[in-house]
């Protein structure tokens, strides 16, 4: 098991040097001279030549990445060009807000797929059964920013059931989840039935399986041998489809955010891209491709923990 | 006494028919088999037994265990009897555990099901029982996983979860099938055990006479889905009142008529052949640990000889075959084909490689389901330089096809529209269109039937004969072997430990592990 | 097979709901109610009525014809983006199964894990924020996004095919890794390929409103639908028809395509329901 973790480790370290050298190449190799382009096509010499010597691009590729990469390991990620502010300061923040709204969204994912992805495959072919793909291949099929603006109509100004967007920030953590549920429950449909589709597959998969004839065979009914048998098994395809999800959900944040007014990291972005600020859209990604990394990361681990079969591969 | 009376069972499924007026009892105590080949029903008259029936199954008739009518009491009261009456053991250990839960767990799992005992004293009692199945505390504790047992292992796991409440009548449900000779001659071995020492009625299910012969009191022969003929077994050998059972019998002891003369000149010649495989390194910068799966193997092939090639799963005989092959490169040692030398760490050129072709064990593995017969057929004239075209390739194609027994019109099938034995023949046409002078037959007939493969036996004879072909039959199944070879090696753990004259092989056994071998293979001549 | 296929209900409905967006696309190069380039402004917010089927937009422009010509720019992205993935992803696919557990193997095995980490939208907002936004940029960024799609597909399905002895009689028949590929390998792969294919149009048609909608997509005047949404936004609480039209046809376009591919993996083979996000 040490040596499985290890493994995973490495593999998380290599992973984050090859997007961070991707990332570092599209923004600032690719567009040739980062200065000019962030400064638009009217942009005097003598201004595109302190922006190169701020930035630091008189330097060698290879340093300018060096130094990029150290400093985001100490937590610099440089300044704004357009706001002359730590872009750490900036994200951080925001960060609060895309983050949590991400998690809270997987939870509810999960929450919701579970029971209605187990009761469709127990009663396969069932009425039941039979809602749930029919409501979920709907729910795959709606785009979360349009079911987004539906709902602000629907349920924030129409009947202002939820907050129609803002965030009061967690100083008072209620209000803070309140804002972001509306959000989080958008986020999470789409998810939602992706997820209770697989695990309704993965299950009827195991169903067919020999062990399971060998617990039935023990006197197990028919809902013991799924719930004691069934379900551990089936949570390997379903952990893989929870891991990608995090990345859809990270990225439908950032739509997500800018209809409901909320200050996270999408709205950042999308702004420094309208402004051509680089380098604060190259921490952002970065950043974000971090969070995906460590999170296949995590459900590599728990991969191991379900399968024992895993802890001892190498 | 009668534990289990079956009386005029009648099943279908959907619109197929597959069992009709099936009778049968078992006692406690005593060994009751079940014998027929693929699709008789034999399996199907065990779920019937404890209900574990597919979807849509429809039963009919009379199922009396225990005084109870298995037909008519409701699901609870099934659940009840599985597990705590009956014990059902599979064919396929390897499936049959659920992979990410101990063994100690999935067997004290039965004595909890049916709150037969506390948690610690389940696992007691799973302890108990997993050393009577013969895997001791030490090696076996209760946290082992699966994965990490051998199939006979896992058998004895699946054995231990079945009778770890004694039930009164086990179900055995071709539980060797899937398992080498030796580890089928224990578990055979361990069954009988269990049913003298805690008196249960054991129902056998299987496709093999031979294993039966020696352990069952009763018998039963199925085919498509009635039984034929039943009774004490030395009573049903002795008489074999029903032609099946004469026909069954035959093609279980079959061996086909060969003339062949081997000449002296060797087609084949393999000297001092190593095959390494790089293991998974164990720590980080380590070197990686080698596998050595041919270890300094030598033989040869003459022309129009066969030559057997027996041993258990994992001693390296498919390893062997796909070097000589030329599928992998050795690390040593040298191939001689028509003379001609391929040494270490080359390929096998196309010229050799014309000279041998090979048929694989699986009829429905082996050919791709998208082409027609025609072009699976042809696929070998791309080893020949001046391959026929067009009408000549036609014609090459259906004259193989009528010698191995099909018709020139199954050329424009596609082989799903095919049985397992058809599927045979239409392999032997795919190695022989070349006109190949070695053809290596690697477990070419075990996934067959016996009658079929009786019949496939006869055709490999009879193109022997004709065409002067030499043959490296490997098998894991000793009857055949000795049936259709002249000569005949031993192989394990990569090495060659025996060669000689088929017949002076299994007559007078000279290395200890091919009497091990033999004296595990089922054999049937013992009975009559 | 066709014969098949159309006898599962779930095709049917599928493929004509997919069909009427196809058909709207090709039928808009050649002919819309109203020109969808001419600003009609004393025309604007119409409701659906008799002369605007669905009324008009805030420029007066017809939400119909738009609805039209946006499905061009959809199915456009769409296609090209799964043309992408397939076409650079089943050949690496193919080749990493070919050569499994070689250098190439890990090579492309660890770049498709490493693009994995890009959702569709961060490789979009990395194209847009250096070559600025266009639709062209949204079908490279959906189309590098499937390309591990295709490539993980195509190997695992190659690999469980590459054990089969019908592959190890074509090699003892001599034919070496790209022929077998090609003969043996793709045609029993193009089932899966060809689902995998439905759904990737289908997840391609709703990146595509995506981006367009948070403007890193297609540009004005090209109408699209994820853009009419975002032209409606601020208008959604007196003219709520504006936003209504387009999210349906995206819902019901990307319907239709899932309820094809399922029906297709159902006929293709009951058994492959793994493998699909």
């Amino acid at each position: 098991m040490l040596r499985y973790i290890l493994k995973r480790l490495i593999s998380l370290g290599l992973s984050l040097i090859a997007a961070s050298v991707l990332i570092f190449v599209a923004i600032e190799i690719i567009p040739g001279d980062a200065a000019a382009y962030m400064l638009g096509i009217n942009a005097s010499p003598e201004a595109v030549a302190a922006l190169r010597e701020q930035i630091g691009l008189n330097q060698s590729d290879f340093t300018r990445y060096f130094d990029w990469a150290t400093g985001m390991l100490r937590g610099d990620f440089g300044i704004s060009y357009t706001y002359r502010v730590p872009v750490a300061d900036m994200i951080s923040n925001r960060l609060w807000v895309s983050l949590p709204l991400a998690m809270y969204a997987l939870f509810l994912s999960t929450l919701i797929a579970f029971p209605i992805g187990i009761i469709a495959a127990s009663k396969r072919g069932s009425v039941a059964d039979w809602m749930v793909m029919g409501g979920t291949q709907l729910g795959v099929a709606i785009p979360n920013f349009w079911f987004a603006m539906l709902m602000v109509q629907l349920l924030a100004i129409k009947y202002q059931f939820f907050t129609a967007g803002g965030f009061p920030g967690w100083d008072n953590f209620w209000l803070g989840m309140k804002a972001l549920t509306l959000p989080a429950f958008v986020l999470a449909l789409p998810q939602a039935s992706i997820l209770a589709r697989v695990m309704r597959s993965a299950l009827l998969d195991t169903l067919t399986e020999d062990f399971m004839r060998t617990a039935r065979a023990k006197g197990r009914t028919r809902r013991g041998a799924l719930v004691h048998h069934a379900l551990r098994n089936a949570m390997i395809p379903v952990l893989t489809i929870i891991g990608l999800q995090f990345s859809f959900l990270l990225a439908g944040a950032i739509i997500i955010e800018k209809i409901f007014f909320l200050p996270g990291l999408g709205s950042l972005i999308l702004t420094a891209i309208s402004q051509r600020d680089l380098i604060v859209v190259e921490s952002v990604v970065m950043l974000l491709v971090f969070a995906v990394i460590v999170v296949t990361f995590v459900v590599d681990i728990t991969y191991a923990l379900v399968d024992p079969r895993l802890r001892r591969r190498v | 006494m009668t534990l289990l009376q079956i009386k005029n069972l009648n099943l279908s499924i959907g619109d197929t028919e597959i069992l009709r007026d099936v009778s049968l009892t078992a006692e406690a105590g005593k060994i009751v088999a079940v014998i027929g080949e693929s699709g008789s029903g034999k399996s199907m008259t065990a779920y019937c037994i404890n209900q574990l029936l597919p979807r849509g199954a429809q039963v009919s008739g009379q199922v009396m265990f225990n005084g109870q009518d298995m037909l008519q009491i409701s699901e609870r009261e099934l659940c009840g009897i599985r597990g705590q009456d009956i014990g059902m053991v599979f064919q396929e250990p390897m499936t049959a555990l659920n992979p990410v839960q101990t063994i100690g767990a999935q067997v004290a799992e039965t004595v909890l099901i049916h709150g037969a005992a506390s948690k610690a004293e389940a696992l007691k009692i799973a302890r108990e029982t997993l050393n009577r199945v013969g895997l001791p505390e030490a090696e076996f504790p209760l946290g082992r996983y699966p994965h990490e047992l051998s199939g006979g292992q896992r058998q004895r796991v699946v054995i231990a979860l079945a009778i770890a409440l004694r039930p009164k009548l086990l179900i055995a449900d071709e539980p060797t099938t899937a398992l080498d000779v030796t580890t089928q001659a224990q578990i055979l071995e361990l069954l009988q055990k269990l049913v003298r020492e805690d008196g249960m009625a054991l129902l056998l299910i299987s496709h093999d006479l031979g294993v039966v012969a020696n352990v069952a009191d009763n018998i039963a022969i199925m085919r498509r889905g009635e039984i034929v003929e039943s009774g004490p077994v030395k009573q049903v050998f002795a008489e074999m009142n029903h032609e099946y059972t004469r026909a069954l019998f035959a093609a279980s002891n079959h061996v086909p008529e060969r003339n062949a003369e081997a000449a002296e000149m060797p087609i084949l010649k393999v000297s001092g052949l190593v095959r390494d495989y790089v293991l998974p390194r164990k720590t980080a910068f380590g070197v990686p640990p080698k596998l050595r799966a041919v270890n300094d193997v030598s033989f040869e092939v003459k022309r129009g000889e066969s030559l057997g090639l027996v041993g258990e799963s994992g001693c390296g005989k498919s390893t062997l075959t796909r070097a000589i092959l030329g599928l992998d490169v050795v690390q040593s040692g040298l191939i001689e084909i028509d003379g001609q030398a391929v040494t270490a760490g080359h390929k096998v050129p196309r010229e050799l490689r014309r000279k041998m072709q090979v048929v694989f064990q699986d009829p429905y593995g082996s050919f791709n389901p998208r082409h027609k017969v025609a072009k699976l057929v042809a696929e070998p004239f791309h080893l020949l330089d001046d391959a026929p075209k067009g009408t000549a390739r036609r014609q090459a194609v259906e004259k193989t096809l009528i010698e191995v027994g099909m018709l020139t019109q199954d050329a424009d099938k596609y082989i799903h529209e095919f049985s397992g034995g058809q599927r045979q023949r239409i392999a032997i046409a795919r190695a022989l269109i070349i006109k190949p002078e070695l053809i290596i037959l690697d477990e070419a007939v075990s996934a067959l039937d016996v009658s079929i493969r009786a019949q496939i036996l006869d055709l490999l004879a009879e193109l022997s004969d004709r065409l002067g072909l030499s043959y490296l039959f490997i098998s894991h199944d000793l009857s055949v072997v000795r049936a259709i070879t002249d000569r005949v090696m031993v192989m394990k753990s990569g090495k060659i430990v025996e060669t000689g004259e088929t017949e002076a092989v299994f007559n007078t056994p000279k290395h200890h592990y091919t009497k091990a071998l033999i004296d595990a293979a089922p054999v049937l001549e013992n009975v009559r | 097979m066709i014969k098949a296929a159309f006898k599962m209900p779930g095709f049917t409905i599928g493929f004509i709901l997919a069909m009427t967006f196809v058909l709207a696309a090709l039928v808009s190069f050649f002919w819309t109610p109203f020109p969808t380039d001419i600003v009609d402004v004393p025309n604007k917010f119409q409701l659906p009525n008799r002369v605007n089927w669905l009324g008009t937009d805030h420029l007066g422009r017809d939400i119909f014809s738009m609805l039209m010509v946006g499905a061009r720019t959809s199915i456009a992205v769409a296609v090209v983006a799964v043309g992408i993935g397939m076409g650079l992803g089943v050949p690496l696919g193919l080749a990493a199964a070919a050569r499994k557990g070689s250098l190439l193997d890990e090579v492309i095995m660890r770049g498709n894990d490493l693009v994995f980490a890009f959702p569709a939208l961060l490789i979009a907002i990395l194209i847009t924020a250096v070559f600025g936004p266009s639709a062209v940029n949204a079908i490279i960024a959906i189309g590098i996004f499937n390309i591990p799609v295709f490539a993980r597909l195509s190997r695992g399905a190659a690999l469980s095919l590459w054990t089969r002895d019908f592959v190890l009689s074509a090699r003892v028949a001599g034919k070496g890794a790209v022929r077998i590929s090609a003969e043996h390998i793709l045609p029993n792969i193009l089932n899966l390929l060809i689902v995998q294919g439905t759904i990737q149009f289908s997840l391609g048609i709703l990146a595509e409103a995506a981006l367009s909608y948070i403007g890193l997509g297609a540009q004005p005047p090209i109408p699209s639908w994820g853009r009419m949404l975002a032209d409606s936004q601020t208008m959604a609480s007196f003219a709520p028809h504006l936003a209504l039209f387009p999210g349906a046809a995206i819902v019901l376009t990307v319907l239709g395509l899932n309820l094809m591919g399922d029906a297709l993996r159902d006929l293709f083979d009951p058994k492959i329901r793994r493998g699909r996000e």
